[in-house]
């Protein structure tokens, strides 16, 4: 295996001090947690692109997934590579930065700048660990929402994102209505299902039972869970694909050799590349924020907050959405879909919904995909034009 | 439609016809809408807040492509999520013979709409009569292409059918337009049996009866 470099101290040194924008917030703005306690001091790591109009009516908040962070379309400090969505936002693209003003924040709980697990304790001057409060999608809502504020804007003029920030998507439109113009939920669902919450409790296991792990207290004793998280990270990965897509990418072909060699290395492909998932992704993340990030996402199911009706939480949402799911997505099948689209319209709200071809699974939204990028951009249009936003 | 009759503006007669029939302003469902060109002619003459159906994947993309609010899905089934009273208008352009349920469809209509648009292709029509009656095959016009194997129209109806389909779905007939072979809207005074007779296509509007 090959061995991740950096440390957990460097990690950490970009929780607390992140190449990012930080908006800070003191004791007299604390974030008021689901768990009960409130969360004060603490701050949000951003990126903003584009320029924020005079009516200040064209800000875009793109919310990011379990894995992902706030450096949506700039190179990644720490792995050097380009902006996780940089098939969707730039200039140009769908999602334009010459006319839209783009904000993505790192998600409460996360590990790049806002404040998590990771992130030092100012009661203690250490770590939180596991003392961190339990953190839910309705948090990570509520503090983007306090950023929202914090830059002056009232109204969002769209909500975008995949997974767990289309979750973040929809607790947007449910928690903020009138500050939500239109909504992009991308690969998501009102509610992770059972399948999810056993899949996610493998890769918290993967975590704990890892001896590094030292019940959440590796910073402090100078360790770290990396073979945990990395299987946490390859158990998960396999759920982002299909079969047909790992199939198409690696089949059974073996990795720089002819034959097997009657042993337990990377003889096949397709381990070759899950090792080097889960190695990459030790050395950018944090394994405590994957155990409460994972389970923010258990905890999510936006129907229990209202009576067990979905619809009754869109109940006459001025909120126009454009739902989209992809048919080899296995994790947020297109059924979970359907039901966002069927509640909305119980509700009376503006919805379009589109299912896109592709064998490339829950993946699929971050990738290039030609018709997924041309239903965003013009859904985005349309609402341009209906929010009076010229070009 | 394969070659349908269109107006100077380049917009299909039998559409700018539905659309006359639709307030300003209205809340429209269109089920079955295609790729969306109702919805755009709505959206452009009459200025109403617009959505549609579409049970096609590439006709769906296509409309959400244009910004137009479009879900896919299907009229057999789907319509049974809305609830009541939920728009002005639903429209069923050219659709009804490719249901399965044609009745069990207009129910819905006339449930979740105030008012109900229904255009079809009217089977009544001599062309059609002739070609059953002498050419003992079932009929190819310009407006049904299909052979009878691979047609997607599975429930065709008459103008005399339709009428009858109203009375037992509980419809008030408010308006009633057939449009002949050029696409010219047939007079008025004419009796029912020769809009049956001579109409290629007819366009209702209906709302609840009682």
């Amino acid at each position: 295996m090959v061995e991740a470099t950096l440390e957990p101290a460097d990690r950490a040194r970009e929780t607390d001090n992140p190449h990012s924008l930080v908006a800070h917030f003191d004791i007299d703005r604390p974030l008021k947690l689901d768990a009960g306690v409130e969360l004060c001091p603490f701050q949000i790591a951003y990126q903003t692109y584009g320029k924020l109009n005079a009516q200040r009516t064209n800000a875009v908040l793109i919310c990011h997934a379990l894995t992902g962070d706030q450096h949506v379309a700039n190179v990644h400090p720490i792995t050097q590579k380009s902006g996780w969505w940089e098939t969707l936002v730039g200039p140009g693209l769908p999602v334009d930065t010459e006319r839209y003003f783009i904000i993505c924040a790192n998600v409460v709980g996360a590990c790049m700048g806002t404040t998590g697990p990771a992130s030092t304790n100012p009661k203690t001057g250490h770590p939180w660990g596991l003392d961190f409060p339990v953190i839910t999608v309705r948090d990570m809502v509520r503090a983007q929402a306090m950023l929202v504020d914090h830059l002056g804007i009232e109204s969002l003029f769209a909500v975008v994102g995949g997974s767990l920030g289309g979750m973040q998507v929809l607790q947007w439109t449910v928690s903020y209505p009138q500050r939500v113009f239109s909504a992009l939920p991308i690969a998501t669902s009102t509610r992770h299902s059972a399948q999810n919450i056993a899949f996610h409790e493998v890769g918290r296991q993967a975590i704990m039972a890892d001896p590094d792990w030292r019940q959440g207290r590796y910073f402090a004793e100078g360790t770290n869970p990396r073979r945990g998280l990395a299987v946490a990270r390859m158990g998960a990965h396999i759920t982002y694909l299909s079969d047909a897509a790992l199939h198409r990418k690696f089949g059974r072909r073996f990795q720089d050799r002819a034959n097997p060699t009657f042993s337990f290395d990377a003889d096949f492909q397709v381990e070759s590349y899950l090792r080097h998932q889960g190695i990459t992704f030790v050395e950018r993340f944090d394994a405590n924020s994957y155990l409460y990030l994972t389970r923010a996402m258990d905890y999510f199911d936006i129907a229990a907050d209202h009576d067990g009706v979905l619809a009754r939480a869109f109940k006459g949402t001025p909120t126009r959405f454009c739902v989209i799911s992809f048919t080899s997505d296995w994790l947020f099948p297109t059924a979970d879909s359907r039901a966002i689209v069927h509640a909305l319209n119980a509700g009376g709200a503006r919805v379009s919904f589109a299912e896109i071809v592709t064998d490339k699974g829950h993946d699929a939204f971050l990738l290039d995909e030609p018709e997924m990028l041309a239903i965003v951009r013009g859904f985005l249009d349309g609402a341009a034009r209906a929010r009076g936003l010229m070009r | 439609m394969a070659d349908a009759a269109r107006a100077s503006s380049g917009a299909r007669v039998d559409l700018i016809l539905v659309s006359e029939m639709v307030d300003r302003g209205a809340k429209v469902l269109d089920v079955g809408c295609g790729d969306g060109e109702l919805l755009r002619l709505l959206a452009d003459m009459r200025d109403v807040d617009g959505r549609g159906i579409e049970i096609s994947r590439e006709g769906v993309n296509e409309c959400v492509a244009k910004g137009l609010a479009v879900i896919q899905g299907d009229a057999d089934t789907d319509l049974a999520d809305y609830p009541d009273d939920a728009f002005d208008y639903v429209i069923l352009s050219q659709t009804l013979q490719a249901t399965r349920q044609p009745r069990v469809v207009l129910e819905h209509m006339l449930r979740i709409g105030r008012h109900a648009i229904v255009s079809f292709p009217n089977f009544g029509h001599w062309r059609i009569r002739l070609q059953v009656a002498l050419g003992g095959h079932m009929p190819h016009t310009d407006n049904l292409p299909y052979a009878w194997y691979e047609t997607p129209n599975i429930h065709f109806c008459s103008i005399k059918d339709f009428r009858e389909l109203c009375q037992v779905a509980g419809a008030k007939m408010e308006r009633a337009v057939a449009l002949n072979a050029w696409g010219a809207p047939i007079r008025l005074k004419m009796p029912w049996w020769v809009w049956n007779l001579m109409g290629e296509q007819a366009v209702f509007l209906l709302s609840r009866r009682g």
